[in-house]
């Protein structure tokens, strides 16, 4: 019989630790494919960060370096200036991507650094247990804004694509969700992209990926998914935010 | 060998190189900024990375990034950028990677001043960030020293697997003095087997700074543990001066240390039995060695830059046996020979007698 | 047993530093230890520098001095804020052209040098002031050897146009001849 689903090679056997109805899980996967299907997995170094998104380093068999909260564009550019021949990714939640790490990758974007991020929106902090992050929408309720997110006090919800694709160096900003198939494989794609446009050297690739959190929204996966897409991709619309097709180096 | 008349900054700018640093990552705060612009033209030369980065957080991780490759890494800054690496160094001292960091100090607390200071010796040799741990701190007197400890720093950075810093302070930056380069020999380091470099064909690696498990992150702070007491047994350095069985023993580290001798010197014009004990590295801090040299003295006087730091382990080491004294400046204030001569003279009048 | 300690004071853009390092230099290719440290910082910024020189026979220890021997003043600002630092019998080398305050202390050696008016006279108004310091304070006070300070000057304008490293080795003579020839 012919196979035509299995686990990718990059992605190692072991079952997925993260809560019920969690889309870290897909989007490691799918990582994991594009990974497969470019055959960079003995040339790639993954960066973690920390949240829940460290455990990325559990699951992808590549080689891994995890540092402290927010930091990861910044270890991943003295990776990739050590090693200028790796491909090296990044994988951050919105937390350690657009609140404390702001700084960081802002600027490996504006360096047109040659690194590939990926940013998993799930509009909370997960692992210190559901407090807000800079990606809660208004009117949101986290356990740091148990009156919902008012923007006279909180500020508004933080679109870290739209602003990372004002930077000179970045190449390639996409934003994608896993709540339907037809998401999944234009994920899938805008990952692929991601890779190649460190590959090719056009610049810094960033993928936002929108994803539940049922546990911290106190909703059941099918409830989360659904809050998803009726908040969440109002306010954080998918698609091609970027999309550079020269060298970023040639144009400078 | 040629000798060259360098200032402090460029000298361990250029030393790193020869020692096979090929990657800096900086932010500019005075007094070290020719630290990075002497490495900025330097590096390429040698096919090596120089990236200003954005900030002081950012390049102590730029380094951690650099290191987990086990290419050879070097930052510097100064007083409150140091400290903005505090939270780097922390996570470079728990994955267990090896980088030097220069920190030509200045007057603090705060924005403080950018005068030469020694305010950060607690947190050069306390550990600094959060978490057990400690850096090896190396403190150069002249720009010579610096050389030399620049080579060292980084041999006992890969034989230890452990941040090192280089404790100068804006003097030293900004000094010229004559030096020599002389590529010293170490005994061959272990491979870094470690380095996370793409799995190629083999296993993959992983480097990170936590251990979720209590039981495993209790054994990697016994193993940094372990570590830092082989230091204190294997590593220890210092220098003394003077006469052997002195009435005040003086103490004092880097620019300070420099001070003093002039103040040995002066002294025997004057007739006092001094001598100078100078610790080259302040962590491991040479306790033995002060202990037996206090043991001589009918008493000590630690001259520092700032208002008593390594006058806390001085105390430790000494334990009471002799009388220990304290002389220091701070806020850029650098100690004069002729302040020093007199305070002795008028402990050796009046306290000294009192605590014999 | 050879030990100077020199301080050497002006306005930023006097070549202040310059001066301090080819005096360094000069006693680095004669075997003596030495040591030159600045001024740095807001001072510089606020546009006075001054840096201290010390060679030695003897390992150096301060690098700054409490009182140095040798003081060079290249404005007025300068002079007032170091003369009274100068150690008894050291000698004073004063700018005249820039300082017209006299010197109140009688326990100095002083060398006037009116340096800015030689520059004008002998070097076509070219602003080497520092140099022709230099040569003076050497003809007066062989810290080292005039030899030794022209190869400095080769050495600090290594890559420099080789017109002013001609024009330095004049100024040098302008202040040495000025000396020698009795002031």
């Amino acid at each position: 019989m012919e196979v035509v689903f299995k686990r990718p090679r990059t992605l190692l056997k072991k079952p997925f630790t993260y809560c019920p109805g969690c889309h870290h899980g897909l989007a490691q996967r799918l990582i994991a494919e594009v990974i497969d299907e470019l055959n960079i997995a003995d040339r790639t170094i993954g960066v973690g960060p920390i949240g829940c998104s460290v455990y990325i380093y559990e699951f992808i068999d590549v080689d891994f370096v995890v540092g402290a909260h927010g930091r990861a564009p910044a270890i991943a550019t003295g990776i990739k200036r050590a090693l200028p021949d790796c491909v090296v990714f990044s994988y951050q939640g919105d937390g350690d991507i657009a609140a404390i790490g702001t700084s960081e990758i802002i600027h490996v974007a504006n360096r047109g650094e040659l690194i590939t991020a990926f940013f998993v929106n799930n509009a909370v902090f997960g692992m210190t247990g559901g407090q807000m992050a800079p990606t809660t929408l208004v009117g949101q309720k986290t356990k740091t804004t148990p009156f919902g997110r008012n923007p006279e006090v909180h500020g508004f919800p933080f679109r870290l694509g739209e602003c990372l694709s004002v930077a000179e160096g970045s190449a390639y900003i996409a934003r994608v969700a896993l709540t339907r198939p037809q998401f999944i494989r234009q994920a899938k794609e805008c990952i692929r992209k991601a890779f190649l446009a460190q590959i090719e050297q056009k610049g810094f690739a960033l993928v936002e990926i929108l994803s539940p959190c049922p546990t911290n929204w106190g909703m059941s996966p099918k409830e989360a998914v659904d809050w998803l897409e009726q908040h969440m991709i109002p306010y954080f619309p998918l698609g091609e935010l970027k999309v550079k097709e020269c060298l970023s180096r040639e144009t400078s | 060998m040629e000798k060259v008349l360098m200032r402090g900054n460029e000298a361990v700018a250029e030393a790193a190189v020869r020692a096979g640093c090929r990657l800096y990552f900086g932010y500019p705060i005075t007094p070290q900024n020719e630290i990075s612009e002497y490495l900025s033209f330097r590096l390429p030369q040698v096919g090596g990375v120089f990236l200003q980065a954005e900030s002081e957080v950012a390049a102590i991780h730029m380094i951690y990034g650099a290191a987990s490759t086990g290419a050879r890494v070097m930052t510097s800054s100064s007083g409150p950028g140091i400290s903005l690496m505090q939270e780097g160094l922390s996570s470079l001292a728990a994955a267990e990677l090896p980088c030097v960091v220069v920190n030509m100090s200045r007057g603090g607390p705060g924005v403080g001043n950018i005068q030469p200071a020694q305010s950060d010796y607690f947190q050069a040799v306390k550990g600094g960030g959060h978490g057990d741990y400690r850096l090896i701190v190396l403190a150069p007197s002249t720009v010579q020293e610096l050389v030399d400890l620049t080579y060292r720093a980084f041999y006992l950075a890969d034989k230890y697997r452990n941040p090192v810093e280089i404790l100068g302070d804006g003097m030293l930056g900004q000094m010229m003095e004559p030096v020599v380069f002389r590529d010293p020999e170490f005994p061959p380091l272990p491979p870094k087997d470690w380095a996370v470099r793409g799995k190629g064909n083999g296993p993959r690696k992983w480097i990170v700074c936590f251990d979720l498990d209590p039981k495993g992150l209790e054994e990697l702070n016994l193993r940094l543990w372990r570590k830092y007491r082989r230091l204190e047994e294997e590593e220890v350095d210092y220098v003394t001066f003077g006469c052997s069985e002195p009435e005040v023993l003086l103490v004092g580290f880097g620019t300070v240390g420099r001070i003093l001798r002039s103040v040995v010197r002066e002294g025997e014009k004057e007739g006092l039995k001094l001598a100078l004990f100078r610790p080259i590295t302040l962590f491991p801090f040479p306790k033995k060695a002060l202990q037996e040299y206090a043991r001589k003295a009918r008493a000590v006087l630690v001259v520092e830059m700032n208002l008593g730091q390594m006058l806390e382990d001085v105390e430790l080491a000494v334990r009471g046996e002799v009388p220990v004294f304290f002389l220091g400046h701070t806020g850029g204030v650098i100690p004069t020979v002729e302040e020093v001569l007199e305070y002795i003279h008028f402990l050796l009048a009046k306290e000294v007698r009192v605590w014999k | 047993m050879k030990h100077h300690e020199i301080l050497i004071a002006g306005f930023g853009g006097q070549g202040i530093l310059f001066l301090g390092r080819t005096l360094a230099l000069a006693g680095m290719f004669e075997g003596y230890e030495v040591s030159w440290y600045p001024s740095y910082g807001p001072e510089m910024r606020g546009g006075t520098a001054n840096c201290t020189v010390i060679v030695s026979e003897e390992e150096i220890g301060a690098t700054i001095s409490d009182h140095p021997d040798i003081c060079i003043v290249m404005n007025e600002p300068s002079f007032h804020r170091f003369v009274p630092l100068v150690r008894p019998k050291g000698l004073l080398v004063v700018n005249t052209s820039l300082v017209r305050t006299h010197c109140p202390r009688e326990d100095l050696e002083v060398l006037p040098v009116p340096a800015n008016d030689l520059a004008r006279v002998y070097l076509n108004g070219a602003e080497v002031t520092n140099t022709i310091i230099l040569g003076a304070l050497l003809a007066r006070c062989p810290v080292v050897c005039r030899k030794s300070a022209e190869w400095a000057l080769a050495e600090a304008l290594r890559g420099k146009r080789e017109s002013l490293y001609t024009l330095n080795l004049k100024a040098l003579g302008v202040g040495w001849e000025f000396v020698a020839k009795g002031g």
